[in-house]
């Protein structure tokens, strides 16, 4: 099938790739562009670890194909930090043993951002239904809830 | 004379790690963080290739034909896979410990044993053509009966589930059919105990659904290795297993690892490993082989069903005189791990309650159902469910409070368990008093007054005359409860062995691995002043109490047992396996 060619911003530089109607944004992120921020837990939308932010949405990339990305801005869990300075949300979720295994730690810190960036001072609640499409097999959920409910008492995450 | 600078790294030999009590920062955690952490799939290679397997569609089927010649032909297909291609076709995941006999192909050949077994493995230069090309494979098979129930694979005239084992058994050291204990006279004491309470315990398979499936990326390496990126838990494990089936030496193997997206036990078997190898062999150029979703849940193997009966002989006062078992461990096709998770099972047995009369029989079938394999303490969680849900329906028999009656039945150091080796470090008691503290259950003073580290050994240390049988050997059901064969006299530690094991070697391709697990010979150790064998040896209580009062009384004192030699630590994980302990 033709390749058709995409351009889009990715974590803040441009980049270029040529893809398959078919192929979607998961597969082109970790194979064509080396991205690997985003991982591959089930390609069916099921379990939030391939979770990015498309112009400061949360999306599944496994779900997203990777030709509807033309002009967007994707953003993954390696534009976080900046430099060697941990983003505050990487901080609580490192000071409150919010991982395990860590593989489904990149999604869960990109669903973490979107949602303080849209509501800085969520309630308990509110973060339990942010992560609501992440799963975490290692049960980390308890130690994920109190990082994010940490990252925002420290109120350096702000409103996008 | 040459010497190396100590004061160079002096810091890194720092030998005080008393952190416990401390918090720590893992050093995995800026990895994770930051989503940089290297799981085996995060590696960027020049000329990927992707590996998918044709599985098979029948639970139990030969294999009459296999065509791949349109796959072969197919677009972007760099090779297709067959059993023939693979040096070694016939693997146990012990041979590495030379425990079991070879059993399982990496791809079938001759027939399938489970619905998912992998047949042919397709490599293409994308994962949309391998699955495409994995399409166009022709396998014709003809279904034949399956067996899925563990009692009903043991009948005579079940279906060959796996020819390696005709019986549908694992034969233990080729000539056991299952796991057994004994210990004491559990007959005689059911006959003297005023409640029998017997059940039956049915367990699932359970799926470790890791949130990282199970994969690899192999790619040739300078110097003719490969390196293996895999999420393998045990890694050296795996690269042994991948250098037998692949007769390779393994120093030609570079793999690298400790980064698992979860495993639970789920990452032992070296699902894809071999094949990745095998491909990048075959294709010189990386080769990825991945599961989906759909291949974890389905065929990434799940912790095994077991089928537990236990039977318990209980007296009025609380106490548990006899404890029968006989659980049924489903290996699925093939053995795995499931060999050693019923002597981990046996092992346990009879919990880690103090019961003078103890028979146990554990059983590995095959069945047609997808191979089981580790999963979180594997062989105890399931048989200590049915054992803690049997020890309430034994309270509730008796009428006691389910506290006090573990409390009165619990383990104590200095205690003998039945497969005769005295219990140490015990604090079953002392859980129960803290459980029910947080929980604010009712314990009686005397309840509360009981330690572990008082009241055992003396009689409770004395191994009982043990009656031996027959019963549980396989075809031969009637001989359940059929005739004492032989009693040994109390004291007796070990039975003797009769003939050295048969060392298991690769027939195919291999010499036969230096026997490095020996069997300790028998040595006859007479106990001194052995008392004489007493019916009732078991006593916690000088005078028994009514059958309704909660509280269980003091045991008497008793001297504490002989110094034990210092419990060993390490290097004796598997020596269970071969039924003598390293030293
Ligand atoms: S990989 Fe996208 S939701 Fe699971
Ligand atoms: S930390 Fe392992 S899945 Fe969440």
């Amino acid at each position: 099938m033709a390749k058709v060619p995409v351009q889009f911003r990715l974590n803040g530089s441009d980049r270029a790739a040529f893809v398959a109607p078919a192929d979607n944004l998961l597969t082109l992120l970790r194979r064509g562009l080396n991205e690997f921020g985003p991982k591959y837990g089930c390609g069916q939308g099921t379990c939030g670890t391939c979770t990015v932010l498309i112009d400061g949405e949360l999306q599944l990339s496994c779900l997203t194909l990777a030709a509807t990305c033309e002009g967007r801005h994707v953003e993954t869990v390696s534009g976080m930090a900046n430099g060697p300075t941990l983003h505050p949300i990487q901080q609580a979720f490192m000071e409150h043993f919010a991982a395990q295994c860590g593989f489904c730690t990149p999604g869960m810190l990109t669903a973490a951002r979107a949602l303080l960036e849209a509501n800085p001072t969520p309630s308990r609640e509110e973060v339990i239904d942010g992560i609501s499409g992440n799963i975490c097999r290692c049960t980390g959920y308890e130690a994920i809830i109190e990082a994010i409910l940490a990252a925002a008492r420290s109120g350096q995450v702000r409103r996008a | 004379m040459l010497e190396f600078r100590k004061d160079l790294f002096a810091a890194e030999r720092d030998d005080n790690l008393n952190v416990v009590g401390k918090g720590a920062q893992r050093q995995d955690m800026p990895g994770h963080v930051t989503g940089r952490s290297p799981f085996f799939d995060d590696h960027a290679f020049e000329g990927l290739l992707h590996l998918k397997v044709v599985r098979s569609p029948h639970h139990h089927a030969r294999i009459r034909h296999i065509d791949t010649s349109a796959a072969e032909r197919a677009p972007g297909v760099k090779r297709v896979l067959r059993g023939a291609d693979v040096p070694v076709n016939k693997n146990t995941l012990l041979s590495l410990i030379n425990f079991g006999k070879d059993d399982e192909p990496t791809l079938a050949v001759s027939k399938v044993s489970y619905k998912g077994e992998p047949v042919v493995a397709i490599i293409a230069e994308t994962e949309h053509q391998a699955l495409a090309a994995r399409a166009l494979v022709r396998v014709d098979y003809e279904v034949i009966p399956h067996v899925f129930d563990v009692e009903e694979a043991l009948k005579p005239g079940a279906p060959v589930v796996n020819e390696t084992y005709p019986n549908n058994y694992f034969d233990y050291h080729d000539r056991y059919d299952h796991s057994k204990l004994r210990f004491g006279d559990v007959e005689r004491a059911f006959a003297g105990a005023d409640f029998i309470v017997d059940d039956r315990y049915q367990m699932s398979p359970i799926e470790h659904a890791p949130t990282e499936t199970n994969g690899s990326i192999a790619a040739p390496e300078q110097n003719d290795r490969f390196v293996v990126h895999s999420c393998a838990q045990g890694l050296f494990f795996s690269l042994g297993t991948a250098a037998k089936i692949l007769n390779l030496e393994s120093n030609r193997l570079h793999f690298v690892g400790g980064t698992v997206g979860g495993g639970f036990g789920g990452k032992v078997d070296s699902l894809t490993e071999p094949l990745s190898i095998l491909g990048a062999m075959m294709t010189g150029q990386p080769v990825r082989y991945v599961l989906d979703r759909e291949e974890e849940m389905l065929y990434g193997s799940p912790r095994g069903a077991e089928r537990i009966y236990i039977k318990d002989g209980i007296m009025r006062d609380g106490r548990i005189v006899a404890r029968r078992i006989r659980s049924y461990f489903d290996a699925g096709a093939y053995t795995r791990l499931s060999s050693y998770a019923a002597i981990k099972c046996t092992a346990h047995l009879p919990g880690p309650y103090t019961i003078p009369n103890v028979s146990a029989d554990i059983y590995v079938a095959y069945t047609n159902r997808c191979p089981s394999t580790a999963m979180r303490g594997f062989g105890i969680t399931a048989v200590d469910f049915a054992l803690e849900v049997h020890m309430d329906k034994g309270a509730e028999a008796c009428g006691m409070d389910p506290m006090e009656f573990r409390i009165l039945n619990a383990y104590r150091d200095g205690d003998m368990k039945a497969h005769r080796r005295v219990a140490k470090n015990t604090a079953l008691i002392e859980c129960v008093q803290v459980v029910a503290d947080k929980t604010g259950w009712p314990l009686s003073d005397q309840a509360r007054r009981q330690s572990s580290l008082t009241g055992g050994g003396g009689a409770r240390a004395d191994i009982p005359a043990t009656v031996l049988d027959d019963n549980g050997r396989i075809g031969r059901p009637e001989t359940r409860t059929g005739p004492v064969t032989e009693t040994l006299p109390a004291g007796t530690m070990r039975i003797p062995m009769t003939k050295q094991p048969i060392m298991e070697g690769s027939a195919e391709a291999r010499p036969t691995p230096p026997a490095v697990p020996q069997y300790e010979p028998y040595r006859p150790t007479p106990p001194a002043n052995q008392p004489a064998y007493q019916p009732q040896p078991y006593q916690p209580t000088p005078t028994a109490p009514p059958p309704t009062q909660a509280a269980p009384p003091s045991p008497p004192s008793a001297p504490p047992p002989a110094s034990a030699p210092p419990t060993q630590h390490g290097a004796v994980r598997f020596s269970s396996v071969f039924g003598t302990r390293r030293r």
